[in-house]
């Protein structure tokens, strides 16, 4: 093993998958500290439960460890930017760190909140539970692709008009999973409208509006 | 000079989140916001200013401060509820690679499980990370207890060396006994609780911090970029003009976040020691551990009123608990007069951190409390609940409310009798009433600034919390010249701009408003003095409006507002406002009216729909006020059906500090909810962030014993207690 630790990463799948299982042991060890600081006997059992299924999935025999950084490229917004990161560094961190695009939050980094979507090849995601190396080779859309040459998308547009928003942290997210859904369905009932942020949280309270803001923006774009 | 005239006017102050009321003298002067039928913007539904940002994702939040060769801050914090540290060894942190500073001075004892016990600054976060785990530190547990009910036995582990209940002094007036003992009289007793509660800030507390010289500057996720200031300045011991704070948007704060905090002095520390700037967010986890809760509390009570339904007696003994040393008091009987009360109040000392204020402190536990006991006692009475609130509230703002809400709800579709339907899912209606005071305070130094160009600029040390502080800034003094709100730039959230208080006790708009208007009268007064020269008329003939100035009585002489300006000279004029009392009031009243579907085989229960009523006075952007009312009644739902820490009384750890097991409603729990802003034609500008979160829990659990007919008294209301309340389990 020893060896192979030494080796120098190199940008190919094999190295790509290999570090995702680093990361992996890597998230088992904090969520354990975690586990320690936070929780009482149940969550305790239920960590040692999630980490035996874990162990199951064990890489196999010969797998390469990678240590240091890796160079990986991402086609983010239409543009593709290389850039150097840890293996186990997340795509949400990678965007907000490594490009400084800082509309994505971070809001519980575990997937449980939404505050980090975006799309993967139109598919909504939690940036927080994807790899930055496992993004690689499709297309990222962030919040700061919507607006086009100065103007606003319909969606953000009808949230700013509505008042889909208070302290703002929490939109993004919100944005990003309506966007998935209007390019998808472009005219979407109510129930397809909560249903496409049921995965997202607010805490101070707009949810009404955005679900007006959804549908007044699937009128607008369907009036072009 | 000649002298001022003066008034005296009681006024509230907030420090910390504590508000109170104190007597201050200010300078009497005349002005008035004006009839909002005439205006363009106040009043009105105004998109935010800062909208296009927060979509876009623009807007930076102190999370998205990004400085060269900035550092990551990570806290090292507590496992054990209570332990004296015996040693700190952080020698292998210290050497490991790309570590910056360590502190490992913070204190000798730990009281709750998430106290900061060490904190390190590196070139990641990943490797902050790591290098906490490299610190050794050797605990001598010590007894403990999570548990209220188990701090208050006699054999309970004592967590101070007074021990675990303090207060109870009995708060008497009338004569409560005979009230209670009268033979024409219907006495309820029973006891209802409310856990503590999170306030799940999406952006976590936290600070970038930078040295630049023995000068600090502060990035700070605050409600109070002025008490920042003020504890960072007292902690390291510098002067406060040496400090800056800015917060240009923040995510969340709800009470929690209003001084510099111990993560805030640790980040400043670390930036020092490592000679470069640090960024310390904290973790999801440890903000919903470490950063305070709202109190839960337990009140036995006892309320009796006359056959005819006139309160007469109340008695309470209520139980708080707001950590070590904290105070959690509920402000009981709550809203309808009572003549004869008797109430002690108990702090319990627990190892849980200490309390914060959350979003109108104690209102919302009280407001279950009384509302649960009046609609039981209504009960009794055989008095329909809405006319026995009706006979006892003297405020004639909620009474004509009470009227609005019943007819919007359509209060006559409930039950009869509670629990009258039939079927698995029953539906039923209740509601409950808000009180609070939302007059501010002087102190609120802003700036208009007209430039020779045509500029407007509006300056003040305030903040906005998602409130929409910055929109009625602007709109305010758009308004007053008569211009487009896009015309006039808000510059907020920077201590380097005018003072103004922290953002608490919905005290922001009735500070900030005033003294805003105050400074945009006082720039028209100058432009308009300007402008009279040049065309040789009296200023009171001169009308500002539509980007224009005009000359009363059909002149043609009409200069447009870039010309006007441009009389102005070189420096253009700057107009500092001063808070005005006569702008501004206190005393705002709402009510809500609920439905709720109860599912009696599952337990569970569905909002159907709420009507939300409330009043602001003058009210600045009805779509803020709007949001603000949609935003209490959800996390009203919230508290009602969801929320509550959880603690493990063997190990004293919260089982549940994150964003999956402590429960918050989403998009598929909304209810249909109507919010309706109530014109109270005062000519008083309040505050009302805070009232709407206020009586919507009480106002489910009276709906809820609307449909079945059984109370629960503890909140949330979860499937398991409903069923247990059916005797299904």
């Amino acid at each position: 093993m020893d060896d192979e630790r030494d080796k120098k990463p190199q940008d190919t799948p094999e190295e790509v998958d290999a570090s995702r299982r680093t990361f992996l042991r890597n998230l088992g060890v904090s969520a354990a500290l975690a586990g320690l600081l936070s929780s009482g006997a149940i969550l305790e059992e239920r960590r040692a439960k999630r980490a035996e299924a874990e162990t199951l999935q064990a890489p196999p025999a010969g797998a390469a460890e990678l240590r240091g950084t890796v160079r990986i490229t991402l086609n983010v917004n239409g543009k593709s930017h290389t850039l150097e990161v840890e293996p186990r560094v997340t795509l949400l961190d990678a965007l907000r760190d490594g490009l400084g695009l800082t509309g994505t939050k971070r809001v519980c980094d575990r997937g449980s909140c939404g505050a980090c979507t975006v799309l993967l090849d139109g598919k909504p995601v939690y940036s927080c539970s994807v790899l930055a190396v496992d993004a690689q080779g499709k297309r990222i859309e962030t919040v700061e692709a919507l607006a086009q040459g100065g103007q606003l998308h319909p969606l953000q547009q009808a949230f700013v008009e509505h008042d889909a928003l208070m302290c703002g942290f929490c939109t993004p997210g919100f944005i990003m999973s309506l966007k998935a859904l209007l390019d998808r369905v472009p005219q979407p009932t109510e129930k397809q409208v909560r249903e496409a942020c049921a995965g997202n949280i607010c805490r101070c309270g707009t949810y009404n509006r955005i679900f007006e803001a959804a549908l007044d923006a699937s009128r607008r774009m369907r009036r072009g | 000079m000649p002298q001022q005239k003066m008034k005296r006017v009681k006024t509230t102050i907030t420090v910390n989140g504590e508000t109170r009321e104190v007597e201050i003298e200010v300078p009497d002067i005349e002005a008035q916001w004006g009839d909002p039928s005439n205006m363009r913007w106040l009043g009105k539904r105004i998109p935010r200013v800062d909208g296009a940002d927060k979509v876009t994702g623009r807007a930076k939040y102190t999370y998205d401060i990004q400085l060269p060769g900035m550092l990551y801050a990570k806290i090292l914090r507590s496992p054990y509820p209570h332990a004296r540290i015996r040693s700190i060894d952080a020698s292998q942190a210290e050497r490991l690679p790309g570590v910056k500073a360590v502190i490992t001075d913070l204190t000798r004892e730990v009281n709750y499980v998430g106290e900061e016990v060490a904190a390190v600054a590196a070139v990641s976060e990943q490797i902050a990370r790591d290098a906490l785990k490299l610190i050794k530190v050797e605990y001598e547990p010590l007894p403990f207890v999570v548990s209220p009910e188990t701090a208050r036995e006699p054999s309970a582990p004592r967590v101070t060396p007074q021990g675990n209940v303090r207060g109870g002094n009995p708060r008497e007036r009338g004569d409560v006994d005979s009230a209670f003992s009268r033979s024409d009289v219907v006495v309820h007793e029973a006891t209802y609780s409310v856990p503590p509660r999170s306030h799940c800030c999406l952006e976590p507390h936290g600070l970038v911090c930078q040295w630049q010289g023995d000068k600090l500057v502060a990035w700070a996720s605050t409600q109070g970029i002025f008490s920042v200031r003020d504890e960072l300045a007292g902690a390291l011991n510098i002067p406060a003009s040496n400090v800056r704070v800015i917060c240009e948007h923040m995510g969340g704060g709800f009470g929690s976040k209003f001084g510099a905090r111990a993560e805030g002095v640790i980040c400043a520390r670390l930036a020092k020691m490592a000679g470069a700037p640090v960024k310390l967010m904290l973790e999801r986890e440890e903000e919903q551990l470490a950063t305070g809760y709202g109190p839960g509390v337990t009140a036995k009570v006892k309320i009796a009123a006359t056959r005819d339904g006139q309160l007469i007696a109340w008695e309470s003994e209520t139980y708080g608990t707001g950590g070590v040393w904290g105070e959690a008091s509920v402000p009981l009987p709550y809203i309808y007069p009572v003549p004869n009360v008797r109430t002690r109040h108990f702090d319990i000392s627990t190892n849980i951190g200490a309390s914060a204020a959350l979003r109108a402190p104690g209102h919302p536990q009280a407001s279950f409390v009384m509302e649960s006991a009046m609609d039981d006692l209504a009960h009794r009475l055989g008095m329909d609940p809405l006319e026995f609130r009706m006979k006892n509230d003297p405020n004639p703002v909620r009474q004509a409310e009470y009227r609005l809400g019943a007819e919007r709800i359509g209060w006559q579709r409930r039950n009869r009798t509670p629990g009258a339907g039939s079927g698995v899912v029953r539906r039923g209606i209740g509601m409950a009433s808000a009180v609070w005071g939302g007059g501010g305070g002087a102190g609120s130094r802003p700036t208009v600034r007209i430039g020779p160009d045509g500029s407007v600029e509006v300056r003040l040390g305030t903040q906005d919390l998602g409130t929409g502080t910055r929109t009625y800034v602007a709109a305010i003094v758009a308004e007053e010249l008569g211009l487009d709100i896009k015309q006039v730039k808000a510059l907020i959230g920077d201590t380097d701009y005018g003072y103004s208080g922290a953002s608490g006790g919905s005290t922001t708009t009735a500070s900030v408003a005033p003294a805003v208007k105050m400074a945009a009268m006082g720039a028209k007064e100058r432009l308009l003095a300007t402008v009279s020269q040049h065309l040789q008329v009296n200023p009171a003939d001169l009308v500002l409006a539509d980007g224009q100035v005009t000359v009363r009585g059909g002149s043609a002489r009409t200069l447009t507002w870039k010309q006007a300006c441009a009389l102005l000279g070189k420096e253009g004029i700057e107009v500092q406002g001063e808070w005005n009392p006569n702008l501004q009031g206190s005393g705002v009243a709402g009510c809500q009216f609920a439905e709720v579907e109860v599912d009696t085989e599952t337990g569970k229960v569905r909002v159907v729909r709420i009507v939300a009523i409330q009043d602001c006075g003058q009210v600045m952007n009805r779509l803020a006020v709007e949001s603000q009312i949609y935003g209490g009644v959800i996390q009203g739902l919230a508290m009602a059906l969801h929320e509550q820490r959880l603690y493990d009384e063997q190990t004293g750890r919260m089982l549940n500090p994150n964003l999956e097991e402590y429960k918050l409603p989403g998009s598929l729990d909304m209810p249909d909810i109507e919010a309706i802003v109530y014109d109270n034609p005062t000519g008083k500008v309040s505050g009302m962030g805070e009232p709407p979160v206020i009586p919507t829990a009480a106002a489910i659990g009276n709906a809820v014993f609307n449909a079945i007919g059984k109370r629960i008294h503890s909140l949330p209301i979860t499937p398991a207690k409903v069923l247990e309340a059916l005797g299904k389990v």
